[in-house]
């Protein structure tokens, strides 16, 4: 037997040859021999009896995996637009240069391999990369040439942190050069709790009355739809089926949204304990924390803290004492895509298949992990519930505004003097917080990410919560020196690439809104461009499958609403006949040099 | 008053759709009633003569010639419909796009089966129009106000679009015209 063989089959067996933990499979898989080869397939789909064709479709589609092999090291470089605006580009090129390749390829002699990713969720300390799972932040242009040096000599990314990041970044098991980057606490999520106090007292109550309780507190879900807490649960709890599922939503991979990147580091005792409770209220066992691929950094410590939290009684049999409550949680670790953050298409790669999104109905609080009632919230909405349970829905009810209780996390970033996370009562005006970090003369400001709203200083007066400004936290700004058409670029490149690509209106509609921007960027775009914009974008919203085509316009679309002068100034009249897009010397120049003659109806 | 003129044309296409207008059968001499025909293979006149309410194109662009008509068909016509699947998606002639033009030439002119060519040079009289890098579909180069789908059309869509747009009415196209699986 092969040692691949014999390595495969032992990590299949460590995962019962389960074909639900295909995920986990095929990244110990790759961890281990470099890659998910071809015959890895095949012995993969021996192992836990599937075919060959269904470990294929999970390694081909998200990023991080792969079955061709890659370098020992892969540096990922963030290609958000914050990144760009803070020197990705030269810090790309240092990089390029000291290796000797281009972005996308790997080192001649196999070690190193350079390429782009989405947005890695360090918008707060930009230009950031990831190597391996190691991640470095504050590029510049020397520490790309550094960087190359160090892993030329080491060939260990994680000899690259030389000084730690604040709080828990600084932890042995962790040891990373983030930073936390708190700038205003608040009473609901960063504050201090025991860990277990808010536990014990929903134990004492019974499930219904911890659902009433969530209800009372008119909590709504923090991803940013904005869906009450309460009822999702109850809908959960009254499904039919005896295994019952919670996830967390943590493939925080909104451009711009890195709050839930800070919770996970410093106060996770918080999140799992809002877990265990959500478990004891709609009647589950099972836990399932959906990490992002980019944060795997923090999951030695995540997997520290659920151990402790066992060990102390707060996890596993009997929680706290109380009979026949049994929960615990596992970590499923993501792979690179943003389209699992729609929360059937987490649902189906915690099931170990490619992230697509499901129909609905069934909802998942009816059929979802498994075809078992599922309920899925964000990381911020445990931790709201853990805080409603210990202070009592009434104190969180009054904190916030009348349709949107409780406070938010943003995470802010862009041209500002202090960009970190922020914890407001729902219902704060923008323009407080531009001035508090420090942003006051902003030019434009991305609310919730690309999938938001960009606002212009016309709105700056309206207030952050879901019935205003909703979002799910991300707070991007730019200075009037910023390209607002290429942000929205930027932003279309990304829904491009994280497109799924199941639907017909998502695939095809987004490339053809890219090309209609590029297109105006580049001076080809006519007055009825905009119209056509328009036009498409409003189509891709309503008949694409899931949140993320529903979504992706709303940069052309805000963009159309609060900066429509900006691009009336980018289009003009069409000068003849033909389209300023069609190009009569590029197509004719390659046949005028086969055939070594001139048209005559086109003259140059 | 004088009647509304239509002018079609046929660009790198099958004549299919042509043949489709034809279809229109014993309606075609209500069609006289509504409409002149200026420059179309139907009546053969080879310029245009003047301003064209319709202009219907059947076929992509694959050389300088189809380029030059259909500029010159925005030129002279209000309203211009790409007619079919080939002036639309660019069809059978696009599956050429795939394919670097230096290798389809010289499957066409050098290396085919069935090519016989001692001297090896590509077909370059003066009087051929140069082929174009690839094929373009009609709204690629010029700006098209209406679609036709099918390969071809049936014969009522287009009269009904023609009848619809020369009688400013709305058209009214039953599902069977316009499903095609």
């Amino acid at each position: 037997m092969s040692e691949l063989e014999q390595g495969i089959r032992q990590i299949c067996a460590t995962f019962h040859n389960d074909k639900s933990r295909m995920m986990d499979i095929v990244q110990a898989v790759q961890a281990r021999f470099g890659c998910v080869s071809s015959v890895a397939l095949d012995l993969i789909a021996k192992a836990v009896g599937t075919a060959r064709v269904e470990v294929e479709s999970t390694v081909s589609f998200y990023t991080f995996l792969t079955d061709q092999p890659k370098g020992k090291i892969v540096i990922r470089l963030c290609s958000d637009v914050i990144d760009e605006m803070f020197g990705m580009g030269p810090v790309a090129r240092a990089f390029e240069d000291a290796l000797g390749i281009k972005v996308g390829q790997t080192t001649p002699d196999g070690a190193i391999t350079l390429e782009w990713t989405a947005c890695i969720g360090m918008c707060d300390q930009a230009p950031a990369a990831i190597i391996n799972d190691t991640v470095v932040t504050y590029l510049s242009t020397d520490k790309a040439r550094e960087i190359v040096a160090e892993l030329r000599k080491s060939g260990d990314p994680r000899k690259l942190v030389h000084r730690l990041g604040d709080g828990h970044n600084a932890h042995p098991l962790v040891r990373s050069m983030v930073h936390n980057s708190i700038r205003r606490k608040g009473p609901v999520v960063f504050a201090d709790l025991p860990p277990g106090s808010a536990l014990r007292k929903a134990l004492a109550m019974s499930p219904v009355e911890v659902i009433r309780d969530v209800k009372t507190s008119r909590l709504r879900g923090r991803g940013g739809a904005g869906f009450p807490a309460g009822m999702k649960w109850e809908f959960t709890r009254q499904s039919e089926g005896e295994r019952k599922i919670v996830i967390c939503n943590a493939d925080e991979g909104e451009p711009g949204t890195f709050k839930d990147r800070v919770i996970l580091t410093e106060y996770a005792d918080l999140l799992f304990e809002g877990m265990a409770i959500a478990g004891y209220a709609i009647g589950a066992k099972e836990g399932i924390l959906y990490l992002r691929g980019e944060y795997a950094y923090m999951r030695p410590l995540l997997d520290h803290i659920l151990q402790v939290r066992r060990d102390a009684g707060l996890l596993g049999r009997e929680v706290c004492g109380k009979r026949g409550f049994d929960f615990d949680i596992r970590i499923q670790l993501g792979a690179g895509a943003y389209v699992c953050g729609e929360e059937t298409s987490l649902i189906s790669s915690c099931e170990g298949l490619r992230g697509d999104p499901k129909n609905r109905p069934p909802f998942p609080a009816q059929k979802g992990y498994l075809g078992c009632p599922t309920s899925v919230n964000n990381v911020e909405t445990y931790c709201c519930v853990a805080r409603i349970l210990d202070r009592g829905p009434g104190w969180f009810a009054e904190i916030g505004s009348k349709g949107s209780p409780g406070t938010k996390l943003f995470s802010v970033s862009g041209d500002c003097a202090s960009p970190g996370v922020y914890e407001y009562p729902f219902g704060v005006k923008l323009i407080e917080l531009l001035r508090d970090v420090g942003a006051e003369d902003a030019a434009a400001v991305q609310v919730g990410g690309p999938s938001g709203h960009l606002v212009g200083p016309a709105d700056y007066n309206r207030s952050l919560e879901y019935d205003d400004l909703a979002t799910g936290g991300s707070i991007v700004i730019f200075n009037k020196d910023r390209n607002v058409v290429h942000v929205v670029r930027k932003y279309l490149e990304f829904f491009v690439e994280e497109s799924c690509g199941y639907c017909t209106p998502c695939r095809v509609g987004n490339v053809l809104l890219l090309q209609k921007i590029e297109d105006i960027l580049h001076g080809r775009g006519t007055p009825a461009d905009l119209a056509y914009l328009e036009q498409l974008a409003k189509t891709v919203k309503v008949t694409s499958r899931c949140g993320l085509g529903q979504t992706s316009p709303n940069p052309v679309l805000s963009l159309l609403k609060s900066f429509r002068p900006v691009l009336e100034a980018l289009v003009k009249p069409q000068a003849d006949e033909f389209l300023p897009t069609f190009d009569i010397r590029a197509a004719l120049g390659s046949t005028e040099d086969l055939i070594g003659r001139k048209s005559v109806v086109f003259t140059p | 008053m004088a009647k509304p003129k239509v002018a079609t044309a046929s660009l790198a296409g099958c004549f299919g759709c042509h043949m489709s207008i034809l279809d229109i059968d014993e309606r075609i001499l209500q069609l006289i009633e509504l409409v002149d025909f200026d420059k179309s293979p139907v009546d053969d006149i080879k310029e245009f003569t003047g301003r064209c309410a319709v202009g219907l194109i059947e076929g992509g662009c694959c050389n300088e010639e189809n380029v030059r008509v259909l500029k010159d068909f925005r030129k002279h016509c209000d309203i211009l419909i790409s007619v079919g699947e080939c002036a639309i998606c660019g069809g059978i002639p696009a599956m050429r796009n795939t394919i670097p033009l230096k290798e389809c030439m010289d499957e066409a002119y050098r290396n085919g089966p069935s090519v016989y060519n001692p001297t090896g040079v590509y077909p370059n009289d003066p009087a051929l129009p140069l082929v174009l890098n690839k094929v373009y579909p009609c709204h690629e180069v010029v700006k098209i106000d209406y679609h036709l789908q099918g390969c071809p059309p049936p014969a009522d869509t287009i009269w009904q679009a023609l009848v619809a747009l020369l009688t400013n009415k709305p058209m009214d196209l039953p599902y069977e015209l316009i499903k095609y699986d």
